[in-house]
């Protein structure tokens, strides 16, 4: 059969939709966003049966899966690594309801921060939860761990995290489809209280999620992902995890000598690892993330076999593996690579010609020359670019929603003025309850909320705060004539910065929403109306 | 068969679409691929990098070792020395000339292209020049995707038919465009090499 050249994200999706999932809700978040947005092209979704879409954050996207899963059906939600921190109560909840139909997380990884705050290590989320966890070694895998994630989900009445790292989600390999199964009928829990968390029910079911545990682990040991692939020296053994096998095995061409461990799924597979253990005089660990199977494999202690890995220094500490730090640490000698010639000079991401966050920084620095320094609270999106030069106008990036909240709590210790700086998709995520926060405090915060119609820094995403944003900070309590409408774009410069300078000086929370649209966005519209504009000509001439 | 291309540029420079034509007309031929691309952040202004890997054999790694890259093709030269320290020795360098300057401390082209020219195995194209006489400037990423295909070890209508299938719905003007600026690209590398 033809090959399709996708994405490890795209076949990830296609693996849902072959397997028949009903619902998918995912937030946005590098590298996890092509896996929704190849959802929402597919004709499963265009046509009415798969329901997919963006959410307001990854908890709620939880939260509806699980609504999904509750009535039979097939539910996947995906998010950046970040993005289960924002989700971790529902996610650290349902192991303990269990679920009725299939219910998979996708949580990708940013090892080396490509486009991430931190590298966290999504794994420990699974052992923290005592739930499955799959880690594909590569696309086709991914592929086809999506039927047996969702099949497994629902025999071992269990959430399934898959976690990915940005290489495999964004590489594209050939891939071959399976079977496609049909959707879940609707059908209830038949216990009516498992999804009721009332301390003496959860209790129980604590207990079962504890006595379940040996069935989780024989499913590693059983299941086939996890590879036991023997060899004749013995002088060491490897731990490979996901994709790390991959860097090993570009070494050795000819193949290996020494036995390997293939890791692709947890909780560990205890038997193989002993097997490893026993067989072998040393043992080497590859793993892509944090040393979470290194760190078991040592224990407190470390008193055992010889082990070679990240905590050692065989292997850096930090940052995504690649293969010339695979073969180092195999003891190959890495042949003389070029040095970057000098002239080659930094090119940093920066914000587009054009673009709407310009002219807001520029009238706020405006503003801000005379208060000094640090001031300017922050969030994430494309506006966080600003911190770099030129515009060097936003003192604090830390997690979505920590802009208005942070200048609250700098205020609230005396820091006047205490400016916030978020965009609406980031409001809507995580803003509004901080807001709430600062308007029920009488806070003297101003909060620039950057309106431009889209979530811009993860490629243009519908933003749900488009529409709303007045409506809802009035609702919040902001009063009416503090939210000021602007329009950032030159022309009106001296108008902005006059608005800006009125609303520092007021001694309560105001919302200065600078609303234009994203030029990327706006760009690609004209185009599709262009492009569809022909096409209806040309449908006319013939 | 193996060959390990490094693809650089700059983000909406079209490299993305180099990357996806060459893995197209791969797997269609019965080859196995690995490409990986940068997504994200590094998308708005940034440079921006793919590792196209195809081979006969299975591919493992999504990334190219550093010192193993068969080819360096590139849509702006100071992005192709970027990546310098990926090319094997002996390995091939080609690089469109026409700078993309998004920064202030951008350096002296002449110094750019004295690096370049430096190595032994380079070619320096004018795809924009090219593309342009053409029909529009767009297609110079095309055009440096055929001025790569003696490296590629790809025949020039396995990425035709990629084309077309990367292109169809925009219309047969627009594959015949691109096709038009594959072979001029071609046929630019070819005087080099032929030199
Ligand atoms: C918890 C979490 N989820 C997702 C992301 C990925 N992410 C970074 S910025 C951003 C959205 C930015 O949109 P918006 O606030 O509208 O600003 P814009 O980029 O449009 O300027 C997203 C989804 C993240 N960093 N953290
Ligand atoms: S993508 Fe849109 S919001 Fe982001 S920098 Fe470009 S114009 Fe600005």
């Amino acid at each position: 059969m033809q090959k399709a050249v996708l994405l490890g994200d795209e076949a990830i999706a296609q693996g849902a939709l072959d397997a028949g999932v009903s619902a998918v809700y995912a937030y946005p978040g590098t590298p996890s966003t092509e896996i929704n947005e190849y959802i929402l092209r597919s004709k499963e979704h265009r046509s009415g049966n798969v329901v997919a879409t963006w959410t307001t954050n990854e908890k709620t996207s939880m939260e509806m899966a699980i609504g999904a899963s509750y009535v039979g059906k097939r539910a996947l939600v995906t998010m950046k690594h970040v993005g289960l921190n924002v989700a971790a109560d529902p996610f650290m909840n349902v192991p303990i309801t269990g679920v009725n139909g299939g219910l998979v997380i996708v949580s990708a990884d940013d090892p080396s921060m490509h486009s991430s705050q931190n590298e966290q290590d999504s794994r420990y989320y699974g052992k923290f939860a005592q739930i499955p966890v799959l880690e594909p070694i590569n696309q086709q895998q991914a592929y086809d761990m999506m039927p047996y994630a969702f099949e497994m989900s629902e025999r071992l009445n269990a959430p399934v995290l898959m976690r990915i790292t940005t290489r495999l989600a964004h590489s594209r390999a050939g891939i071959s489809f399976g079977e496609k199964t049909k959707q879940n009928e609707l059908a209830l829990p038949k216990n009516r209280k498992q999804f009721v968390l009332l301390p003496s029910i959860a209790r129980v079911q604590y207990k079962d999620l504890l006595n379940n545990w040996p069935n989780v682990i024989k499913e590693s040991e059983t299941a086939g992902y996890n590879k036991y692939l023997d060899g004749k020296d013995k002088s060491m053994g490897i731990i490979t995890t996901g994709i790390a096998y991959n860097y090993l095995m570009e070494n050795y061409p000819e193949g290996i000598d020494f036995p390997i461990l293939q890791i692709a799924q947890y909780p560990l597979p205890t038997s193989m690892v002993q097997r490893l253990y026993d067989e072998c005089d040393t043992i080497m660990v590859l793993e892509e993330g944090y040393p979470i199977v290194e760190e078991g494999l040592r224990g407190i202690l470390d008193n055992g076999k010889t082990i070679f890995g990240r905590l050692d220094g065989t292997l850096p500490r930090d940052g995504e593996l690649n293969p010339n730090l695979v073969a180092k640490a195999m003891g190959f000698e890495i042949p003389e690579i070029n040095d970057t010639p000098e002239v080659v000079t930094a090119r940093p991401p920066a914000l587009c010609a054009g673009c709407p966050h310009t002219d807001s920084y520029t009238a706020l620095n405006m503003v801000m020359e005379q208060h000094g320094d640090g001031r300017v609270f922050s969030d994430i999106g494309c506006y966080t670019l600003a911190a770099l030069a030129p515009l060097e106008s936003i003192n604090t990036t830390v997690d979505m929603g920590a802009s208005i909240t942070m200048a609250k709590g700098a205020a609230d210790m005396g820091l006047i003025p205490s400016v916030a700086v978020i965009g609406d998709s980031t409001f809507t995520h995580s803003g509004m309850t901080g807001l709430l926060d600062a308007v029920n405090a009488k806070s003297p915060i101003t909060v620039m909320i950057l309106d431009n119609f889209t979530t811009g820094m993860t490629g243009g995403q519908q933003s749900q705060a488009t529409g709303k944003l007045e409506a809802i900070c009035e609702g919040l309590g902001v009063e009416k004539e503090h939210i000021r409408i602007l329009n950032p774009i030159k022309k009106y410069h001296d108008e902005n910065t006059a608005v800006m300078k009125e609303e520092l000086e007021y001694n309560g929370v105001s919302v200065i929403i600078p609303r234009r649209e994203c030029v990327i966005t706006l760009n690609a519209r004209l185009r599709a109306a262009k492009n569809k504009k022909k096409l209806e000509k040309a449908n006319k001439e013939n | 068969m193996k060959k390990d291309i490094v693809l650089g540029g700059v983000g909406g420079q079209g490299i993305l679409t180099i990357a996806a034509t060459i893995g197209t007309a791969a797997v269609s031929n019965g080859l196995f691929l690995k490409q990986s691309e940068v997504h994200g952040m590094s998308q708005r202004g940034g440079d921006v990098m793919s590792n196209i890997r195809i081979s006969s054999n299975e591919v493992f790694s999504d990334l190219i070792p550093e010192g193993k890259a068969d080819l360096i093709l590139a849509v702006e030269p100071m992005e192709a020395l970027r990546h310098f320290k990926m090319l094997k020795n002996g390995g091939w360098l080609i690089t469109n000339q026409k700078p993309f300057i998004n920064i202030k401390n951008y350096p002296e082209l002449d110094d750019v292209l004295a690096q370049v020219n430096a190595l032994e195995n380079h070619i320096v194209i004018d795809a924009d020049g090219i593309a342009k006489d053409l029909g529009s400037v767009k297609a110079a990423n095309i055009v440096m995707l055929g001025a790569g295909l003696p490296f590629i070890g790809l025949e020039v209508e396995m990425l035709e038919d990629a084309l077309g299938v990367l292109f169809g719905r925009k219309g047969q003007d627009v594959v015949d465009l691109n096709i038009k600026a594959l072979k001029a690209g071609l046929a630019e590398a070819n005087k080099v090499i032929n030199k």
